[in-house]
């Protein structure tokens, strides 16, 4: 590993002044960059630890309705903070389907929404990757795809985005709290991944919170994150899906859609949003947005099984949010809810 | 680039350690320190035997850079035993026949002590998520979920 400075500092003008040098990485939980650092992947040569910034560890509401929830909360006290199991339980279900405890316990939101691609590619040093080395080709190209993007692959780079946690983020209209040296900015979530789901922030600029609106509370009774993966924990998503509803007299008020796995960036397909937004909920009506949310798919090599797969895990999760939040997310795919009756329901 | 003076407790004594930049926490507690109750295996973060909890915390030591680790408390499989007396977790692995090969058995321990520092009556799936970062490719899983509950059953009974 190339040798580094290590700082910590206690405040935010410090941190960004230190980070306004070359070659500098913002360090959170290090279960992402110190993998890369290891691999050689990544070499930087400051690393500035944002764990003695304090204010960026804290989930707070907005005065405008909503919350902030700071950069550097950990992932394993997000999935358990009452606030957010009352007002978004589907980021608690999308990050507890997510790694293991141990990495949970460090992994951090940022960290999280800006985890590099799990691509062989990328991770070898020695490999072609546009994404690492621009203009230097693409080894995935030729594999057998099945790590590829079935929607929105660019001709440079067909890996797709492993965040599991980004996905309800971006259905519920996330936004993001930036901060630089020229003072701060508020983004949207999706405007954080360029085409290929590489980071646009600028080197230097930290982001300190995650914004939920204060809509995302209306669809608490009514979201699920389902993940399809190989085995029943401790997996990246082969495919998986975000599904949250507003549901009034019957009808669907309000719909958010994204999918995970299938695309370079948290996939938002405005196109199944439309086809529910106004109807009555059917089987009929779920996989017609499921065709929607699909119809620009195309498979690389031998990935087109994840098309049919995301339709349907894309219906399912659009069944379970129409039956209710349960009030008990479930920690492991396999493991039960609360038993039906009281109190299984969420709010 | 000197290396780097990092100070922590180790199951309750004092460490001072000179590391190099980009040591990782396992590769002082095994390299340094000497304390081999940590294992090695992927280094990656994939396969959990290298587990140790720092701060009550459980953590990947080989994803833990040793520098962030100054003024930490952590504990490993090796500071559990008391006098020669084992931890009821490690009675409870070897009554249980939880153990085979033994690789995993120390992240294990740690993930299971984990777990039981904070909810000391988990149910089986508690139980299993507990352990869900924890490779093991002898046992089955089963006798190990076995051995946390009935260390859980013990602990209560001799709480009692
Ligand atoms: C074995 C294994 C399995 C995993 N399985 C899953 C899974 O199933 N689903 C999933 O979603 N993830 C999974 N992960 C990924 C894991 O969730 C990420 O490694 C973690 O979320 C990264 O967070 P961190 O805080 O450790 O980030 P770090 O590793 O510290 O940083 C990651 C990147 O984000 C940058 N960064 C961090 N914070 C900020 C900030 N505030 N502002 C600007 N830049 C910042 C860093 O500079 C770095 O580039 C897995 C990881 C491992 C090792
Ligand atoms: S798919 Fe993207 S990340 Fe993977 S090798 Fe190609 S360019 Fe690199």
């Amino acid at each position: 590993m190339r040798r580094f400075a290590y700082l910590r500092p206690a405040r935010l003008e410090e941190a960004l002044a230190a980070a306004a040098e070359p070659e500098t990485a913002w360090l959170a939980g290090g279960t992402n960059l110190v993998e890369l650092m290891k691999r050689g992947v990544a070499r930087p040569a400051r690393l500035v630890d944002l764990a003695g910034l304090e204010d960026l560890a804290t989930i707070t509401p907005l005065a405008a309705g909503g919350l902030s929830i700071g950069a550097a909360v950990r992932n394993a006290d997000l999935a358990r903070h009452p606030v957010i199991l009352r007002d978004a339980p589907i980021l608690a279900e999308a990050v507890l389907s997510a790694a293991a405890p141990q990495i949970r316990n460090r992994a951090t939101t940022a960290g999280n929404l800006l985890q590099a691609p799990r691509c062989a590619g990328f991770l070898d040093p020695g490999a072609a990757c546009n994404r690492r080395a621009a203009g230097s080709g693409c080894a995935a190209r030729g594999g057998d795809g099945r790590d590829a993007a079935v929607l929105g692959a660019t001709e440079a780079c067909i890996a797709v985005h492993p965040s599991d946690l980004a996905v309800p983020l971006v259905a519920l209209d996330a936004r993001l709290r930036v901060a630089g040296r020229d003072g701060e900015r508020t983004i949207a979530l999706g405007t954080l991944y360029g085409a290929d789901g590489a980071s646009t922030l600028p080197p230097g600029e930290l982001v300190r919170a995650v914004l939920l609106p204060a809509e995302a509370a209306g669809f608490a009774g009514h979201a699920r994150y389902l993940k399809l993966r190989e085995r029943t924990s401790f997996a990246f998503a082969l495919v998986s899906a975000a599904a949250a509803l507003r549901i009034a007299g019957g009808r669907i008020v309000a719909a958010r859609v994204a999918l995970g796995g299938v695309a370079p960036r948290p996939w938002r397909p405005a196109e199944a949003e439309a086809v529910l937004a106004g109807a009555v909920p059917t089987d009929a009506l779920f996989r017609a947005a499921a065709d929607a949310a699909l119809a620009a798919a195309r498979p690389i090599a031998e990935n087109g099984f994840k098309i049919e797969l995301a339709r349907r895990v894309l219906v399912r999760a659009l069944t379970l949010a129409l039956r209710g939040t349960p009030a008990r997310v479930p920690a492991l795919a396999a493991s039960p809810f609360a038993p039906a009756g009281e109190g299984a329901r969420h709010g | 680039m000197a290396k780097v003076p990092v100070q922590f407790t180790l199951n309750g004594s004092e460490k001072a350690e000179f590391v190099e930049s980009g040591a990782t926490l396992l590769d002082v507690l095994r390299d340094k320190i000497g304390d081999t109750s940590p294992k090695a295996g992927c280094r990656q973060g994939t396969c959990g035997s290298c587990s140790v909890i720092v701060d009550g915390e459980l953590r990947l030591s080989c994803l833990t850079l040793a520098e962030t680790c100054e003024g930490a408390s952590i504990v490993t499989t090796a500071g559990l035993a008391e006098g020669g007396v084992l931890h009821p977790l490690q009675r409870a692995f070897m009554d249980a026949f939880a153990t085979q090969c033994g690789f995993c058995t120390p992240g294990m321990i740690m993930a299971a002590k984990a777990l039981l520092d904070r909810n000391p009556d988990p149910s089986r799936d508690e139980v299993v998520e507990a352990i869900a970062g924890n490779i093991c490719r002898c046992t089955g899983y089963e006798p190990i979920i076995e051995a946390v509950l009935s260390a859980a059953r013990s602990n209560s009974i001799s709480a009692a």
